[in-house]
């Protein structure tokens, strides 16, 4: 049912992705213009959130501004932020709900492609029950719509299965601080990173994948900081490090346990620290003890002498900051690679005080206030647990339903592809999410999709994924709705509402309240506005970890963004988490939690020897539906490359920009090479973003970590060869598919 | 913007080319990026650096223009070659010793950076030194720039026996009062020879 119409080639031609390259109306002519109206709001590009003006003429928006009173990024911008304006007025913008056709889409009423929708989801429950149909959220969504979604999956459908993308970034760390401090977001303002003695980053491409953090690093080391940097490639602000680590994929846990090892072996733990403020030491302290620096290195494949500098520099700080992202969260094992620095981060005592903590860096535009209000397929608004029969009832009354209608936790993400792949689930919801690109094992996913009896998808461009829709409802970018995300430092902002979704188009809550009247659930969904949803969340967030209820978007605007948690109107709202090294259990104590080693789930092996990873350039944001259709970041980095050591292309017989075949235990990709000394000659990188024969996710592998269920995106096993032909897709003169 | 300066710091760059993006959003030449960025060796290290002109005192440029086409404003930022005037003979783009102007084909024109004077003469920072993520490029205030960073700023520079005073500021390891990258200015040649 839900295969992909025709061939890709026409569905290519018709709805992109095309790079726009000029603003609307050209360089020369319309956006020359000067604007209406300049709209305060914030980049859709990731979590950093920096603050930025858009320059509106009438319905569109025509450039940017920078806005530098914002005091997060004060005027700074990545070249994703410079030209984010680009993706409004694009000519691939879907302008009307579409209707698959045998031989493509055809447009459609809003009328008959929600009725269509709501018929096909009833009639599947109606036959298989309420589950078997799922919905898919995004993290790119602004908060009220995610707690919409988590609303409507529960109230209006009745399903227990709702997950989203933020499955795919950093769940891992979000399970691990739950373990260890009871809360799921940065202990820490970043204003704490400037302040620093040592930054240590692991797993964290900051130049690329969060610039605007690099300013805060480089101003740490203004004022004499070290910087210490983990990663298999040489990543952009690895230029400045004091102390570059160049561990093996999938070998942060032993590095760790290995530098908690010296700090331990060394007396170099913070002894009053532990005794006050935390549970669990002695465990953790003996489950390392057979991690000695030898081993530690002869594992990881960094030097013994570095190892130990490292502990002891993150050690004596005196005032030290941890910053991880994906690269220690995706992983089999990425909620003990996570646990295991907030180990070493509590032994040391460096956390809550000013310059200390360890920090995750959000990836997607709200990877954090997507992930607080109820889109996780285990979480109520609030960040509550939905096993909490305390939260269920909260949550039940806010919402006007009984507390045993709501559901209870449902599959995560990739259990929800595997579960459609498998035939339980046969209905999908999907907004914001382009699971054919970020999933691992993308031949799986197609094949998921396919088996689908309904497919609905509610987008703003059609997606690699959407082609496999039976219906797409047009849906509305970032800044065509008022609300509020919540960035990687825990502040929550005031996203304003810039324009109208264009033609036809309508916005997402719109479209979520229609779909949920003709469910016949109008009555709990009665919202004429976001700000109306919000207020709403407010009260289901009241009393939770994450309590909102504190914060209006009036106070947003008078304070440049307020700090959750934030229970009253007169609460300063909370900066720094943990002040005084007090955890939000009920006790206080900050969890020790003992890590146990984990083999990846595709083991390199003597036919598949070398390391498979993926991750971001700067030009490019998640799935690319949006920036692979900016020209100008197109221009920067048009097609994914593989990175290779000259060691290893030497071996293989590879020049630079000669075609290289990368197989995996799945499929083969064939890429052109990139031979850089910034690799580990055991280690090929890919970047993730591009869709079909481009597709990093070809070669990635299904295995989540048992706990967050985030799929093992950085360690996967492969070999690679020089290829004996050009691939199709570079061959074909339109470029084919991107 | 009184009381600014420009100062650039290759060592903090982290090759994200939002300078690029961004110069070419600007209201005198839309559409044309004047930032020269480049990687330093992209197959043997990630270094990259991003420059704008550095605005000389006696902007070699213009000396060498034999239209008389470039110009230097009140503030000391050297324009483009004004259009009428160019001849597109390229004699600055070999001339500068910092190698920034382009010759642009479409208009047959030399242009470069004019450090954003249509921002600077409103009160706003330049577009590039503005939206840097990393302050490679950053337009502030002396004091600011002395108070903050570890190293020095200079804007002497020499090439062999020309010595060169420029608007922006490089930012060199302290201690150093000019930037010299010809052996020859570290070489005794006798006192006939002393600049």
């Amino acid at each position: 049912m839900a295969k992909p119409p025709v061939d890709l080639q026409q569905l290519t031609t018709e709805f992109g992705p095309h790079p726009q390259r000029v603003p609307p109306g050209g360089w020369q002519e319309e956006s020359r213009n000067p604007a209406e109206r300049l709209v305060k709001t914030h980049c859709c590009f990731c979590g950093q959130q920096c603050g930025i003006q858009l320059k509106v003429r009438g319905n569109s928006v025509i450039g940017f501004e920078p806005w530098e009173e914002f005091p997060f990024n004060e005027g700074k911008l990545c070249p994703k932020g410079v030209k984010r304006y680009i993706q409004s007025n694009h000519p691939d913008r879907l302008l009307d709900p579409l209707i698959r056709t045998s031989g493509g889409f055809r447009k459609a009423g809003w009328e008959e492609a929600l009725d269509l929708t709501v018929k096909r989801l009833q009639e599947i429950q109606a036959k298989y029950g309420k589950d078997s149909v799922a919905v898919f959220g995004g993290a790119s969504l602004i908060t009220e719509k995610a707690y919409l979604m988590g609303k409507f999956a529960r109230v209006a459908l009745g399903t227990r299965h709702i997950d989203y993308n933020g499955r795919l970034c950093m769940v891992s760390a979000g399970v691990a601080y739950k373990l260890a401090f009871n809360v799921d977001r940065s202990p820490i303002p970043w204003s704490d990173i400037a302040e620093a003695d040592v930054v240590f980053c692991i797993g964290a491409n900051v130049g690329e994948c969060a610039p605007i953090t690099t300013d805060y690093i480089w101003r740490a080391r203004d004022h004499g900081a070290r910087l210490i940097v983990a990663d298999p490639r040489f990543t952009p602000i690895s230029r400045n490090a004091d102390l570059y680590l160049p561990l093996r994929p999938g070998t942060d846990l032993v590095l760790l346990m290995g530098m908690l090892h010296v700090v331990l072996r060394d007396g170099l733990e913070d002894r009053d620290f532990i005794a006050a403020h935390t549970t669990g030491f002695d465990d953790v302290a003996e489950s390392i003890k057979s991690y000695d620096l030898h081993s530690v290195a002869e594992r990881t494949g960094v030097p013994p002498e570095a190892i130990e500098r490292a502990a002891r520099w993150f050690a004596q700080g005196p005032r030290s900051v941890a910053l991880h992202a994906r690269g220690l969260e995706h992983q089999s094992k990425g909620v003990e690679n996570v646990l295991a620095l907030i180990n070493l981060t509590l032994a040391t005592g460096k956390i809550g005080r000013e310059g200390c903590g360890c920090a995750m860096i959000t990836g997607q535009g709200n990877g954090q206030g997507g992930r607080e209000h109820g889109q996780k397929c285990d979480q109520l608004p609030g960040a509550r647990s939905i096993h909490d029969p305390a939260a269920r009832e909260h949550v039940a009354r806010v919402w006007g339903i009984q507390p045993e209608d709501l559901p209870q936790a449902g599959y995560s993400a990739q259990e929800i592809m595997n579960a459609i792949h498998e035939g339980k689930i046969k209905g999908l919801l999907s907004i914001c999410f382009n699971p054919t690109v970020s999933l691992p094992h993308a031949e799986y996913t197609k094949e998921a999709l396919n088996r689908l009896e309904f497919f609905g998808v509610i987008d703003f461009f059609l997606s690699e994924t959407a082609r496999h829709a039976d219906v797409v409802l047009a849906g509305s970018l970032q800044e065509e709705e008022e609300g509020v995300t919540c960035s990687t430092e825990g502040r929550v902002l005031h996203i304003r509402k810039a324009v109208d979704p264009p033609a036809n188009a309508w916005t997402d809550s719109r479209i979520i309240c229609e779909l949920a009247r003709r469910l016949g659930k109008e009555r709990y969904f009665p919202f004429q506005s976001t700000r109306e949803i919000f207020d709403e969340l407010r009260e289901a967030s009241r009393g939770g970890i994450a309590d909102y209820y504190g914060i209006t978007y009036e106070r947003i605007d008078r304070e440049m963004g307020v700090f959750w948690p934030c229970p009253s109107e007169d609460h300063p709202g909370t900066p720094r988490l943990m002040e005084g090294g007090v955890s939000l259990f009920p006790d206080g104590k900050c969890r020790f939690q003992v890590t146990e080693w984990k083999e990846s789930g595709d083991p390199i092996a003597e036919d598949f020897p070398l390391y498979f990873t993926t991750g971001r350039v700067v030009s490019q944001y998640l799935s690319g539906t949006q920036t692979r259709r900016i020209g100008g970041l197109v221009d920067m980095y048009p097609e994914p490359r593989v990175e290779i050591h000259p060691r290893l292309a030497e071996h293989h017989g590879i020049g630079e920009g000669d075609w290289v075949a990368i197989t995996s235990r799945r499929a083969e990709l064939t890429l052109r090479a990139m031979i850089v000394k910034t690799i580990r000659p055991d280690t090929v990188f890919v970047p993730y973003h591009w869709a079909d024969e481009q597709s990093a996710n070809k070669l990635t592998h299904r295995t989540l970590d048992p706990r967050s269920k985030i799929p093992e995106f950085k360690v996967s096993a492969c070999r690679i060869r020089k290829a004996e032909h050009v691939p199709e897709w570079a061959t074909n003169p339109n470029g084919g598919p991107r | 913007m009184f009381g600014y300066e420009f100062f650039v710091d290759p060592s903090r760059c982290i090759g994200c080319q939002a300078c690029v993006k961004a110069c070419e959003e600007c209201e005198t030449h839309r559409g044309v990026s004047m930032i020269n960025f480049d990687y330093l060796d992209r197959s043997n290290s990630i270094a990259s650096a991003a420059f704008v002109c550095f605005h000389c005192d006696d902007p070699t440029c213009a000396e060498v223009c034999p239209a008389d086409a470039i110009k230097i404003g009140e503030d000391g930022v050297v324009q483009s070659a004004l259009k009428p005037r160019c001849i597109a003979c390229s004699n600055c783009v070999l001339a500068c010793p910092f190698g920034i102007p382009k010759l642009v084909p479409e208009y047959e024109q030399m242009m470069k950076c004019d450090m954003c004077y249509d921002r600077t003469s409103a009160g706003k920072r330049p577009m590039c030194a503005t939206v840097c993520p990393s302050q490679a490029l950053a337009y502030v205030r002396p004091e600011e720039i002395a108070r903050t960073r570890r190293e020095k700023p200079v804007n002497d520079f020499r090439f062999g026996q020309q010595l060169v005073r420029t608007k922006v500021f490089m930012m060199a390891p302290a201690g150093l009062d000019q930037i010299a990258i010809d052996v020859v200015d570290y070489m005794w040649e006798g006192v006939s020879h002393e600049a």
